[in-house]
């Protein structure tokens, strides 16, 4: 009984950090991709008012005034930033919609009616920008994660596809899983064989050779492509050394396009394929194979009847791992990689660091999660092979 | 908020721990955008600050983004207090109340200076353009004279370097296309006007290559690798006087733009801040910064009295300025995070 | 000079380790590669031909950014190290005393730092502490590196205690001595390879991680990662060369280091264990 809370106090401590400095933080920021307080915080009887709103056709007179009365007040206080770059983000035009009223209402234009904005901008008798209002009246919302998924709210109420060039993040969520998926099978194709060596080989003979999967796994990533980068330079030493070998003419280009980002990141990440695997292979008893063939099985057979399908789990774990370190990636293809190459955590960093728009971050964030979680459910054996 | 509360609480010994770091102790900090033009403004500005006045200087560099203030102003972060921005940032920042409102009339009053550089967060710290620009010693005899020039891969051909951004990109393309300066920014704000400059971008898509760092160009220039690019003049000229090389320069249609100093809402140096700005706002010593980068002045007086010579390369000088665009920041603070992502997706593709 | 004929199975016996021979020579010749790249003294990043020159150790020498970069990480990747190795060292000890139905949830909780993509996690510690007042500031660094580097410390001390004989605690135990005191007087010593192997970890974690850092460090905490990012970005010199080797180098000792640790613990623990068998 005792020795059962020693050992819970012992980890406590761990937990109670990892609670606070990670679990939270992490829970905090996808709560951001559901929630709208931008308007309703600077703006809260208009947000009570357009909850109320039925949002068929236009909106009735006391609601156009309501607005009116906390858009002059917003814009006198200096806070009008908040809901015109909200409103912003779904309708663009409507920051200059905003502040250009503003403007004429507190030059004494009058604000009563929905006719009176009207007179002010045309645009205020269009259903769109009420719409979008409507949609931003907190304290939740699905904006953002709809327009991670290139969706919106019509008028009406109904999901629709943003128009085709405005659409782009399904197209980097596809290209992101995509990059990561085939670096999963580079690195299965080219750490199979190695983990197999290894794990066949005597341990006087392996231990050496496991360095040379460790010292890259211990380099950092980015020490590891800035080394790529410097070699895969149109002038660099790759490319001498392939016109040397004559194999091309004049330096092809090697950097800055989709090839340059699978080299680096399958480099990068090929260890932490080799080594849950040979882990896994460590623990299958030779003598399963050993039988086989004493059977007759030829070689190839044996192997495919026996080794392989025992060796599995060690390839999905790598591959998961893979896969999952893969599509968070932020430094390699950033480094290495062309424009057309650039995957979601490019627009995660924009999202975070040059525009103001976090709710968007977070949802682009919750959705990189989501596939993620689930296979971590899907494959237990994860959490066992972690490599140490 | 409750939890945010609560996480402070427990972080508080940590927090008290940093303090010793605190802002007290630091000297005055000013944030340039690194490279040549940071280079400049210390030989112009920081070290004769410093060796006047006896005020330590400390300097950072960042690449811009409203975001990075907004989070050091909003956590009480006050490592920094004199920034250089760029228009959309200062909008944005001064709507936040992320800036000081300047004391005009200690900067010499408003009138003393360009009217694109006076704001009432921020005053301008130099007016730049974005040209053409080639090699001399490849492309000999007339070079491309404009944008439409530069998009004719039939007369000049060969691969051509732009900044991957939606920024400029655009503008370009609809001069290219013949719309005439003044209808540019109203042409962009409608839907039609937008795609019209995608397709013409199109036109000239295979033959880009896309350059993210304005350091890149006079590699790319040198090298071959492009025969005419999108640029800002000073590294050319720069590399022109002390490389001999002959880069050649291409003025029409060109967009310029004023970047400003702000002072940070929460600079704990405001005095010295407000000092500092009085300094390089100051005609002798803005007259000074044009020795060392080609740039325009933005006080008027600084600006009549610099060396003509000093001008010939910069916006400052009529001479450059026919059929030249103003950068509207308005507009690309409206536009920027959705054209960014659409233009980002077309490179893609 | 033809090369002689092989049977198929004996190609099949060279193909093998010739396969991977040239996955070995994919991953250790680009680490190995920016050396002779580093000692070039001219600005061209070829192999040089003739004279080897320092001069671009010497230009991040004399730089106080490249200086002060390294300085922050080593700062940075020390707090890390003094905070992760207590809390992981204990948690590990807890888990491998541990026969709750829970344990398979505890793991899950401690592995999440290695499986949440960095860039959500950067993002995350970016929204949390830029309303804290600790973006900027080394504390936000060094809570966001514990966190990443607590699973390592948990891992490699965990490895160290399997195969350790708790007969031997438990002995302690019925005569009496309190838990604390068990830890500290018998077991730290018998596992500490195994713990100075995980603070090597966990230093290393800090010392190399580039996202985070990316997203929370203020200018009073650029870190050597961040200065190379920027350097690989604004203009691949040797100077990227030479710094990319010293980082290896260190990688090198440390994981070294670390090796050497783990070794004498395996001895430690095999020559320890097998006298108390007979208390």
């Amino acid at each position: 009984m005792t020795r059962r809370w020693v050992s819970f106090a012992l980890i406590a401590p761990l937990l109670a950090f990892l609670i606070v400095s990670f679990i939270v933080p992490v829970l905090l920021m996808l709560a951001r991709a559901v929630t709208d307080r931008d308007l309703d915080r600077t703006w809260p009887a208009s947000a009570a008012a357009l909850r109320t709103w039925d949002g068929e056709g236009l909106p009735p007179d006391a609601l156009a005034r309501t607005v009116a009365r906390e858009m002059l007040a917003a814009h006198r206080a200096g806070t009008l930033n908040r809901v015109a770059n909200r409103l912003n983000y779904d309708l663009v035009g409507s920051r200059s919609l905003l502040y250009t009223t503003a403007d004429r209402l507190a030059a004494g234009a009058p604000g009563e009616t929905l006719a009176d904005l009207a007179r002010i901008d045309r645009r205020w008798a269009r259903a769109d920008i009420w719409t979008v209002m409507r949609h931003a009246d907190g304290p939740l919302t699905s904006y953002y994660l709809l327009a991670a998924l290139d969706r919106r709210i019509d008028t009406g109420g109904h999901i629709l596809r943003v128009p085709r060039e405005q659409a782009v993040f399904v197209d980097i969520f596809l290209r992101t899983f995509k990059i990561a998926s085939l670096v999963a099978l580079f690195c299965a194709l080219l750490g199979y064989p190695v983990a197999y060596l290894l794990a066949s080989l005597p341990r006087r003979i392996a231990n050496p050779l496991l360095i040379l999967v460790l010292l890259p796994f211990w380099t950092s990533a980015l020490v590891r492509t800035a080394a790529w980068a410097v070699l895969l330079q149109t002038n660099g030493v790759v490319n001498d050394l392939l016109q040397y070998m004559g194999l091309v003419d004049a330096p092809v280009q090697l950097i800055y396009n989709r090839l340059g980002v699978y080299v680096a990141m399958t480099h990068v990440l090929l260890p932490f394929f080799i080594l849950p695997l040979y882990g896994v292979m460590k623990g299958i008893d030779p003598t399963a194979m050993r039988a086989a063939s004493s059977l007759g099985a030829p070689p190839l057979l044996a192997f495919l009847k026996v080794y392989l399908p025992q060796s599995l789990p060690g390839v999905a774990a790598g591959a998961v791992l893979v896969f999952t370190l893969a599509v968070g990636y932020y430094v390699t293809p950033a480094l290495v990689g062309g424009g057309a190459d650039q995957m979601i955590s490019a627009s995660i960093a924009f999202y975070t660091s040059q525009s103001l728009n976090w709710g968007m971050a977070a949802a682009l964030s919750l959705l990189l999660l989501l596939p993620l979680l689930l296979m971590l459910f899907a494959g237990r054996t994860m959490v066992r092979t972690v490599p140490a | 908020m409750m939890t945010r509360r609560a996480l402070l609480a427990l972080l508080a010994p940590l927090l008290l721990a940093s303090c010793g770091s605190g802002s007290d102790l630091r000297p005055l900090t000013v944030v340039g955008w690194g490279g040549s033009s940071q280079d400049a403004h210390r030989q112009a500005y920081w070290s004769a600050f410093s060796r006047t006045t006896g005020i330590p200087l400390r300097e950072d560099s960042w690449r811009g983004g409203v975001g990075v203030i907004r989070t050091k102003v909003m956590g009480g972060d006050t490592s920094w207090d004199i920034v250089q921005v760029e228009t959309e940032d200062l909008i944005l920042g001064c709507e936040e109340g992320l800036f000081e409102r300047l004391d005009w009339s200690a900067l010499g009053g408003r009138e003393a200076f360009i009217p694109t550089a006076v704001h009432d967060c921020g005053v301008g710290a130099m007016l730049w353009s974005y040209v053409i620009g080639y090699d001399g010693d490849r492309i000999k005899g007339a070079g491309p004279r404009n944008w439409a020039d530069f998009w004719d891969v039939k007369r000049f051909p060969g691969k051509r370097g732009m900044r991957k951004t939606p920024k400029y990109s655009l503008e370009f393309a609809l001069l290219a296309d013949g719309v005439p300066p003044d209808q540019v920014y109203p042409t962009l704000r409608t839907p039609a006007g937008i795609d019209r400059a995608f397709r013409k971008l199109d036109e000239i898509k295979p033959n880009v290559v896309w350059w993210s760092s304005i350091s890149q160009v006079p590699d790319l220039l040198g090298s071959g690798e492009v025969v005419m690019s999108v640029t800002s003049p000073g590294r050319l000229v720069v590399a022109n006087r002390t490389e001999g090389r002959h880069f050649k320069l291409r003025w029409d249609g060109n967009i310029y733009a004023v970047d400003y100093w702000v002072i940070l809402a929460n600079s704990p140096r405001k005095q010295e801040a407000e000092q500092l700005l009085r300094f390089m706002t100051r005609p002798e010593n803005q007259m000074r910064l044009a020795r060392f980068i080609p740039t325009g002045l933005t006080n008027i007086e600084a600006n009549r009295r610099v060396d003509p010579k000093l001008k010939r390369d910069t916006p400052s000088d009529p001479a450059n300025m026919t059929n030249a665009l103003e950068l509207d920041a308005d507009f690309w603070v409206e536009y920027g995070d959705q054209l960014t992502q659409r233009f980002n997706a077309w490179v893609a593709r | 000079m033809k090369p002689p004929r092989m049977s198929f199975s004996r190609f099949g016996r060279l193909a093998l380790p010739g396969f991977c021979a040239l996955v070995f020579a994919f991953l250790m010749l680009p680490i190995l590669a920016v050396i002779p790249l580093s000692l070039n003294p001219g600005s061209f990043l070829v192999f040089p031909e003739e004279a080897l020159s320092l001069r671009w150790y010497r230009t991040l020498g004399e730089s106080p950014q490249w200086t002060r970069a390294f300085a922050n990480s080593f700062k940075i990747a020390t707090a890390t190290t003094l905070i992760a190795t207590p809390l992981g060292t204990l948690a590990a000890i807890g888990l491998a005393t541990m026969r709750s139905r829970a344990k398979p949830i505890i793991v899950a909780l401690i592995s999440a730092p290695l499986v949440v993509p960095v860039v959500v996690v950067a993002v995350a510690f970016y929204f949390l502490f830029a309303p804290l007042g600790l973006v900027n500031s080394p504390v936000g660094l060094v809570v966001a590196h514990t966190a990443l580097a607590l699973p390592f410390v948990v891992i490699v001390v965990h490895a160290a205690l399997t195969g350790l004989d708790f007969g031997l605690l438990r002995a302690a135990a019925s005569l009496g001595a309190p838990p604390l005191t068990m830890i500290v007087r018998i077991l730290v010593p018998l596992i500490g390879p195994g713990i100075a192997a995980g603070a090597v970890f966990a230093f290393m974690t800090s010392f190399d991680e580039t996202t985070i850092a990316l997203f929370i460090a203020g200018p009073e905490q650029r870190t050597l990662p961040i200065q190379m990012f920027e350097g690989v970005r604004e203009e691949i010199s040797p100077a990227i060369a030479a710094a990319a080797t010293l980082l290896v180098v260190a990688s090198t000792l440390l994981l070294g280091t670390a090796e050497l640790l783990r070794r004498r613990g395996e001895r430690m623990r095999s020559g320890a264990s097998a006298p108390h068998v007979r208390v």
